[in-house]
């Protein structure tokens, strides 16, 4: 059982100055930084995550659920562990595999399965979709589907928080297929150039869709990318949640003092395919099983358990409440109305619409 | 009314718009160099390196990064010194700036400018194109080519005050080309055609520096009697025809000139609409005077074959009025 230190809530200094602590560990320095409610809520937090998704996959199995759907299974500890380390007057940018990090966030998930549901109560009006989540009531620019190309609209917002003097940090999620287009590397310039405040976190789960990092990459291991540059980075292990929480808050806290951008590799695996109708025939059965043998969520319950954090039927209890507001997300969903088809006019389309319309109304 | 070229007009249009401290400019070689087509000579001197921004060769960057600042709440102009490089932030402009409105269900928008330049002075196959018909075809873009220096200054002031993403046309053929320009606060809505010559017996509809051969071409034709009307479509998208349409019910015909090829290319889509809700009202075929459908060849014999000239725009309205 870890032993709590007797620093008070007040008195913790931020998660970056803790690790000289040699005797310590990341699951006993964040209890003492954090506190035992504040890790039962990351574990919340993941395991949402989890069962959202599990029911995504329901849904979409059962055609409530169109297009793509690229479930985020297997990586929610670095998700949760690096989004837990911003303020509200941060930023999130993030790609197509978005909903983790948007419930992270702490997005209403009522509104995020009506957008999967195509319903006009959807965060994006269900306009967007999966890959398309967005919320800028907290500072949650979306899901984009472009590979690579959302990490310079991560700098224009970095560059906004420094103009505007917000204090603001800008964290930008992709995948270790993300580093090869140019899209990456002007992105790194310009954050690097005008030591912008970003923290790009790659997710390197090792498969750029269904190619291997090998395959896909001159250089293993991609936080290397970012010495081309002269840019500060670190590779860490993005499955250990409290590992994820505690170095990309250092990241954090480095890009908050104007130091300039951070790369972190946070080295992770989905359990899923790349989108749900991957055959995954890219990788062995074996492979995937011996990930899942290290199930992140899985082994942040126990040690909650282990540490006596919480019990194991606490821990239950709180897991009987996630299956029940995701059956609930469900329901609104599935009782929402669709969009008008007003989003498909120049209304839908124009923050100003203008007198001469683009959209031919003699169209039939 | 003061008399101002094409560049200062559009130079006290930008002065105008960085009056406003949420707007700055990004592009290639603004500041330091003075600006390519001097349109921002003395801006860094005035308004510092942090608003006047030298931006790497990086014309995704500079369109991302400017995207990403206009929804964060900047007024930015992020300026592609070049059409030509545009292509390289065509992901960042159709992809983002024109679907991120409608994409997130209109929850925020990317009040963004980007200006750009057509043009040609034998600077061969990758530096001589046009490619208004791609910004044009894009549902979530507004696309303006003005030719006046009035225009250019009322329209980039609306395109300042838009909360959409604007493509503002301009053409290194153009920056000299004087005309009146009011004084003070002068606004041209985005999205209005308008009458730049009369007359009555055809019509050509058209835009940007073409405006001015166009009106080279009725000077000429004028000495024949032939009167011709000509309207500046001014904006691309959205498409304001009610000008040329009810112009082409008085002449029964008409000629589109366009400095871009013909194959997809906006006179194509200008002569379909002409067809579509003129049809009755025709008397000949629509004649269209484009760039000939080759990569701009570096010769200059070559090249003046391929480019829209003033003889080329009279022989097309002499072919329609069937005086050849």
């Amino acid at each position: 059982m870890q032993k709590r230190r007797g620093a008070t809530q007040a008195e913790v200094p931020a998660a970056s100055s803790l690790r000289s602590t040699m005797t310590s560990t990341p699951f006993s320095r964040a209890r003492d930084h954090l506190g035992d409610a504040q890790l039962v809520e990351l574990y919340r937090q993941m395991m949402l995550i989890r069962r959202f998704e599990e029911k995504c996959q329901e849904m979409y199995t059962r055609a409530k659920i169109g297009g793509f759907l690229h479930l985020y299974v297997g990586e929610e500890a670095t998700g949760v562990g690096a989004i837990s380390n911003l303020q509200p007057q941060d930023h999130i940018f993030t790609h197509y595999r978005d909903h983790g990090h948007a419930i992270a966030r702490g997005l209403n998930i009522d509104e995020l399965m009506a957008e999967l549901f195509g319903k006009d109560t959807g965060t994006s009006h269900g306009m967007g979709g999966s890959m398309h989540f967005a919320d800028i009531t907290k500072n949650f620019w979306g899901g984009y589907a472009i590979v690579g190309s959302h990490l310079l609209l991560a700098a224009g917002v970095a560059l906004a928080c420094q103009m505007q003097k917000t204090n603001g940090v800008v964290m930008v999620f992709f995948g270790d297929g993300a580093t090869n287009g140019g899209e990456f590397y002007e992105s790194l310039n310009f954050a690097q150039l005008w030591k912008l405040p970003v923290v790009f976190v790659c997710e390197n789960n090792l498969y750029a869709m269904g190619t291997p990092i090998e395959v896909h990459s001159s250089v293993k291991e991609i936080y290397r990318k970012a010495s081309a540059f002269d840019m500060k980075a670190m590779r860490i292990d993005g499955n250990d949640l409290l590992t994820v929480r505690e170095q990309v808050g250092e990241a954090v806290e480095y890009a908050r003092s104007g130091q300039g951008p951070v790369l972190v590799e946070a080295m992770t695996y989905r359990f899923r395919g790349h989108s749900a109708q991957d055959t995954q025939k890219y990788r062995s059965k074996e492979d995937v099983e011996q990930h899942r043998s290290q199930d992140p969520v899985l082994i942040f319950r126990k040690e909650l358990i282990d540490a006596g954090v919480s019990s194991s039927a606490d821990i239950d209890a709180l897991d009987a409440t996630i299956d029940e507001q995701v059956e609930a997300s469900v329901r609104f969903a599935d009782e929402s109305a669709v969009p008008g088809n007003e989003w498909l006019t120049d209304s839908g389309i124009y923050a100003a619409p203008l007198a001469t319309a683009t959209v031919d109304p003699d169209l039939v | 009314m003061p008399v101002l070229t094409v560049r200062e007009a559009l130079q006290q249009a930008l002065h105008e718009a960085m009056a406003d401290e949420r707007t700055f400019i990004i592009g290639e070689d603004i500041g330091h160099y003075g600006s390519t087509y001097g349109v921002t000579a003395g801006f860094l001197e005035k308004y510092g390196p942090e608003r006047i921004r030298d931006a790497p060769i990086a014309e995704a960057g500079i369109a991302g990064l400017a995207i990403g600042a206009a929804m964060a709440g900047m007024r930015p102009i992020a300026e592609i010194m070049s059409v030509n490089f545009s292509l390289l932030a065509f992901d960042m402009i159709i992809n983002h700036a024109a679907k991120i409105y409608s994409m997130f269900g209109g929850k925020f928008s990317v009040p963004l400018v980007l200006r750009t330049t057509n043009g040609w002075t034998q600077l061969s196959a990758t530096h001589s194109q046009s490619f208004d018909s791609m910004f044009a075809h894009i549902p979530g873009l507004k696309v303006v080519a003005p030719a006046t220096p009035a225009d250019m200054k009322g329209m980039f002031r609306a395109a300042m005050a838009d909360p959409d993403p604007v493509i503002f046309i301009e053409h290194t053929l153009m920056y000299g080309i004087k005309g009146e320009v009011p004084e003070g606060d002068y606004i041209v809505p985005i999205g209005q055609s308008v009458l730049a010559r009369e007359g009555r017996h055809i019509t050509v509809v058209t835009y940007s520096r073409m405006v001015h051969l166009s009106l080279q071409a009725a000077d000429i034709l004028a000495k024949e009697g032939i009167e011709v009307e000509i309207v500046d479509l001014r904006t691309l998208r959205p498409l304001d025809m009610s000008v040329a349409l009810e112009s082409f019910k008085k002449t029964n015909r008409a000629v589109v000139v366009t400095e871009d090829w013909q194959s997809y290319g906006t006179s194509a889509e200008i002569a379909t609409r002409l067809y579509e809700h003129g049809f009755d009202y025709l008397d000949a075929p629509i004649q269209r005077v484009n760039f000939r459908e080759v990569p701009m060849p570096y010769a200059k014999n070559l090249e003046q074959q391929v480019v829209v000239t003033t003889d080329r725009i009279v022989a097309a309205i002499k072919k329609v009025l069937n005086r050849s």
